[in-house]
């Protein structure tokens, strides 16, 4: 049972870590068809969010609690500046928005590396985080546990205003025919900019769970963009089910493949598996009818 | 996708005779001068350090003219090109390993990290022609294997992008993962001669690089022929509509194939010389942030021109060794910005400033510049 | 487009570049012989050049030397601690009046966390600055990156951190520690602590894996049971699914050989499992002084096996630490490969002095039984693979981050980079 437990839940957990990172970017892709190579720094902007929260309250338990809005607001607001600053003037080219924002990530993991330092700094686990319970054999540790209920809660809230609020109506709208809902009124163009202050609130949120496993660290988010990425390709753009499936997947076949080669094994493995995945559908798992995206 | 379109064809006809051939051997015109320049003015004026450096800048500059081809023409972002330099870097440093290790013996690192064992593999890089022909047959077979994968599948655009990255990252987390056959994180180093040639001798240090700028003047000349032809007519094509090119009877998954393997092959060559030049391989030379720095150039320089990517590719390496070397971090704010500003200002690069310049000067008709297009602009 | 045939344009365009290619590779060419004639002395100078001038190879008033050291990358943060206590010694050695009363002027060169970029920066030290001596590099990679260069430059190197052993060059002096100084007392003390199981955990590289290799031949010896070995790359930091393999195989020990930053989230993983030191305690070869503190965890109680610790209590340490703090902070601690750095340049003086001469190889002809009296006690050279004798500690850490010595090796240990006296060693096994 241990041999099958550990993976799974690890993996779980390394999948919901892929979820929150990778739910930004699914909106902004199936969005606007921006690609935002910058996702992972507002992880790791969230994750330094996190670790200031801490330095200021000092109380370990109520700093994570304040920690995850305050992470939310950081990293969304930066997602905003950068969408109103660089994004906007390039929806014309989302090829080239990724190269932008390579540069974007690269600056920012500078600016890090200036303000913190270019060690990472340790976040402390509360004291009711820091232990296990055990599971079928395995000590699950409260921290993985932690991590699925918060990109789970991330998802419900996100769920939530999508398929409720007026503005989530708007959102699905311009997805499926931008020309469409701005010819109905909908102003597709703030409508974007709020997507994007959510996108990357979110993967805030995930930098704390980040946090709470390794610390921070200036080039966290470079460890996570690519797998996020190809979550988001394997699942399928525009769509919030086939991200989660996909997130779920890779994180449970990683953690599977860690165990039974190694920790640098199992990236590529799981990198090939994703191609030839891609091979039976090059559209992912699900795929939202869209006149935006050719 | 389709952002552009080209309109400079319609002014060739209206232009003058000699306008005309200036137009059309203008381009090796410029060629010619960049050898000039690689050729005979840097081995007599610098310093063998410098040159050394010259050298390898030079060996990204191949990569960055296969990544002008696949990107600038074929509107593939090749983000994983450190692959195929890796490809032929780790060819040629294997064979140099075996040379260190002498008839028989083994590389050194394989008894520092593991039983003393070759694994078979190793063993045809023994020979010297073998190794020749790996440089170009690895990378070749890998690109089309893989391009032929992704794009009959019809994975393009960001799609195509994302997983060409992935693969860079896979790549070199697999080299430091098989530590004990590739050398791992320290990568293969500790050469001492290239096909029997004593790497420190200044004579071979000197003619490491005439080789090294002598392939990228020929890859220039046969990027530029390649560009004439009727197949690089039809891969700008593809990347403007690849759907039309499509109703044509044209496959485009093939057109963009040779473009891709041909980009690959050149990043292979590069990586052949940058490791005798460097003295060292590793991952850090091959993964994701070494492929973004080989794209950092073509951006620059202007992806679609024929000289944009190589002289692009030139400017960053000598800019990360002079700029480092005074402001160390100031110089990843640097790359970084430079991403932003020419991308966003200046998406066809400096050569994009050619033809308006070239406009201010007496004489001539300017083709009208498209924004991220194919007017051969040096 | 041009109507023109296309072998035609071909052939001309071709034909024009291949003259002028070969007009100028012509030129180039028969330069690179004249200049290999000529520039032959000019490459290998260094120190070289200056050999026929003067009989010392530095001629004026001042020596220069090349302090090569991250100062950006991941590796910044403990690199930059080697070039401040350089930085330190330096200003010492000039203040008594320099080396063979020639004054130091270092350059600083960046070698920012890349081997590649180690190799280049050292090549310009060497061959552009003509520097007599560089010191610095810190990761195995770097050092191997820069091996090749300073053999080929006929230079010098003076590299100060710990590493696996298993080398020895001409033109490096290497003043960390072997292996035989440093994991071999290691497991000589679990032995004395009566370990019968242990678990080797380490980043996926080269220091670990050697290092490993060594360990579980001796262990084999001892007979001491490996029940694990784990290894992550260097750049990922979740350690969980491995640390749960290490709760479920309950060792007495584990063998830390994580580089860096990896060491948070394994440290991290680890509590969280219940582990701690009551049960499986950890010994470590990379955790110092520096990074104890920033672990996210109490780490009071585990171990590490260094041949320093800035408690150790001696006149020398004293006035190391005196002189550090005063220049940097007080809040500034000192660990084992400040102190090697520290060391290094000393010795450099001091082999200089006894040469009469900063020539390569007058250096190293007159390095063996060269001394130093160091922070960590006397180290000697031994000229027969330019490694120091040192004596193997293990610390224990104590509340306020610091290292209580629990266990010494019989006083300083020979260094023995290839084991050659050690007979379980077979480096051909795995």
């Amino acid at each position: 049972m241990d041999a099958l437990t550990t993976p799974f839940l690890t993996g779980t957990a390394t999948g919901a870590i892929l979820l929150m990172a990778a739910l930004g970017l699914t909106l902004t892709f199936g969005q606007m068809g921006v690609i935002n190579m910058a996702n992972g720094e507002f992880l790791m902007a969230g994750a330094y969010a996190a670790y200031a929260t801490q330095q200021l309250i000092g109380n370990a338990g109520l700093a994570l609690v304040v920690a995850i809005p305050v992470s939310f607001l950081v990293a969304g607001l930066l997602g905003l500046l950068l969408e109103v600053s660089i994004i906007r003037w390039m929806y014309q080219r989302p090829l080239d928005t990724l190269l932008v924002t390579v540069g974007v990530a690269l600056v920012l993991q500078q600016l890090a590396k200036d303000v913190f330092g270019a060690q990472g700094d340790p976040v402390v686990l509360p004291s009711w985080l820091n232990g296990n319970i055990p599971v079928f054999g395995y000590n699950w540790p409260f921290r993985q546990l932690f991590t699925i209920v918060l990109a789970l809660a991330a998802l419900g809230g996100l769920s939530a205003v999508l398929k409720y609020s007026t503005f989530g109506r708007r959102i699905r709208a311009t997805v499926q025919y931008r020309d469409l809902a701005e010819t109905l009124g909908i102003p597709t163009r703030s409508v974007d900019r709020i997507t994007f202050f959510l996108g990357s609130g979110l993967a805030g949120v995930g930098g704390v769970a980040i946090a709470l496993i390794s610390g921070t660290n200036p080039t966290l988010g470079t460890t996570y963009i690519i797998p996020a990425f190809l979550v988001v390709v394997a699942g399928g753009v525009g769509q919030l089910k086939g991200t989660v499936i996909a997130a779920w997947v890779v994180g449970v076949v990683t953690a599977f493949l860690t165990d039974w080669t190694s920790g640098s094994m199992a990236q590529v493995l799981t990198f090939a598996l994703v191609v030839v995945f891609l091979q039976v559908r090059p559209q992912g798992l699900f795929t939202v009818r869209t006149r935006s995206l050719a | 996708m389709t952002t552009t379109t080209a309109t400079a064809t319609t002014t060739a006809s209206s232009r003058p005779k000699a306008a005309q051939l200036l137009g059309t051997y203008g381009s090796l015109v410029a060629i010619a001068l960049v050898a000039l320049v690689l050729l005979v003015w840097a081995p007599n004026s610098l310093s063998p350090f410098r040159l050394g450096n010259l050298g390898k800048y030079c060996s990204w500059a191949m990569a960055a003219v296969g990544i002008g081809l696949a990107w600038g023409r074929g509107g593939m972002l090749v983000m994983g090109q450190g692959v195929f330099f890796g490809l032929g870097g780790y060819t040629m440093a294997m064979h140099m390993k075996l040379e260190a290790a002498g008839p028989g013996g083994i590389p050194d690192f394989m008894t520092l990290y593991g039983d003393g064992t070759m694994p078979g593999w190793w063993a045809p890089f023994r020979s010297a022609p073998f190794t020749l022909f790996a440089i170009i047959a690895l990378p070749a077979a890998v690109s089309f294997l893989l391009g032929y994968a992704i794009l009959k599948r019809r994975v393009k655009g960001a799609y195509f992008a994302i997983l060409t990255q992935a693969l860079a990252v896979a790549f070199a987390t697999l080299l430091i993962a098989t530590i004990k056959q590739t050398g791992g994180f320290n990568g293969l180093n500790t050469f001492s001669t290239v096909f029997g040639h004593n790497l420190y001798d200044p004579g071979v240090k000197k003619g490491l690089y005439l080789v090294s700028a002598a392939l990228l003047i020929v890859f220039l000349v046969i990027v530029w022929q390649f560009n004439r032809s009727r197949y690089g007519e039809l891969l700008i094509a593809t990347r403007d509509a690849e759907e039309r090119v499509r109703f044509l009877g044209y496959d485009p998954a093939n057109v963009k194939l040779v473009a891709f393997v041909a980009a690959a092959i050149m990043a292979s060559i590069g990586g052949a010389i940058f490791a005798p030049i460097a003295g060292i391989i590793s991952p850090s030379n091959v993964d994701a942030a070494a492929s973004v720095m080989m794209i950092a150039g073509v951006a620059l320089g202007g992806r679609s021109a024929l000289l944009g990517p190589a002289l692009g590719a030139i400017a960053v390496g000598f800019g990360q060794s002079t700029l480092s070397e005074r402001f160390p971090t100031g110089w990843t704010y640097f790359q970084g910005g430079l991403f932003i500003v020419v991308i966003m200002f200046l998406p066809a690069g400096l050569a994009s400033l050619w033809p308006k310049v070239k406009s201010l000067l007496p004489g001539r008709m300017s083709p009208q510049a498209a924004l991220v297009d194919g007017e051969n602009g040096a | 487009m041009s109507k023109e045939p296309l072998f035609r344009r071909t052939f001309v365009g071709l034909a024009a570049i291949a003259a002028a290619a070969l007009l100028a590779t012509a030129c180039g060419s028969s330069d690179a012989t004249s200049d290999a004639a000529s520039g032959g002395s000019s490459e290998t100078t260094g120190a070289g050049a200056a050999k026929s001038t003067a009989g010392t190879c530095v001629e004026g008033d001042t020596v220069k030397l090349g302090f090569l050291n991250s100062t950006s990358g991941p590796m910044a943060i403990s690199e930059q601690t080697v070039r401040d206590s350089l930085i330190l010694a330096a200003e010492e050695i000039n203040a008594s009046g320099g080396i063979m009363g020639k004054k130091i002027k270092y350059i600083e060169e960046d070698g920012q966390s890349t081997p590649t970029v180690f190799a280049e920066k050292i090549n310009k030290l060497l061959t552009q600055d003509k520097v007599s001596a560089v010191f610095g590099g810190w990761t195995s990679a770097s050092r191997k990156a820069m091996l090749p260069v300073v053999e080929g430059a006929k230079g010098l190197l003076f590299y100060p951190v710990q590493y696996e052993g298993l080398e020895a060059s001409k033109n490096i002096y290497y003043t960390g520690a072997t292996t035989n100084q440093q994991i071999i007392p290691a497991m000589d003390f679990l032995k004395s602590k009566g370990v019968k199981t242990l678990f080797l955990a380490g980043s996926d590289y080269v220091f670990p894996r050697t290092a490993n290799k060594i360990i579980k031949q001796y262990a084999k010896t001892l007979g001491i049971q490996i029940v694990g070995e784990e290894y992550v790359p260097l750049d990922k930091n979740d350690w969980t699914t491995q640390v749960a393999k290490i709760a479920a195989a309950k060792p007495d020990f584990v063998f830390n050989t994580i580089n860096g930053s990896s060491n948070v989230g394994f440290i991290k993983a680890y509590y969280e499992a219940g582990l701690g030191p009551n049960k499986s305690p950890i010994i470590s070869v990379s955790i110092a002084e520096e990074e104890a503190p920033a672990m996210g965890a109490n780490v009071t109680g585990q171990y590490a096996a260094w041949n320093y610790f800035q408690s150790v209590e001696s006149p020398n340490n004293s006035k190391f630490i005196k002189a550090f703090q005063s220049k940097y902070g007080t809040n500034r601690p000192t660990s084992d490969p400040m102190e090697a750095a520290y060391t290094s340049l000393y010795l450099y003086k001091n082999i200089v002095e006894k040469a009469k001469s900063f020539c390569v190889d007058a250096v190293n002809a007159a390095s063996d039984g060269v001394s130093f009296d160091a922070p960590e006690g006397t180290v000697t050279l031994d000229g027969s693979n330019h490694h120091i004798a040192k004596t193997g500690l293990i610390g224990q850490i104590n509340a306020k981050n610091q290292f209580d010595v629990v266990w010494k090796s019989n006083g300083p240990i020979k260094p023995d980079p290839f084991l050659k006296g050690y007979t379980w060693w077979d480096p051909t096994k795995e």
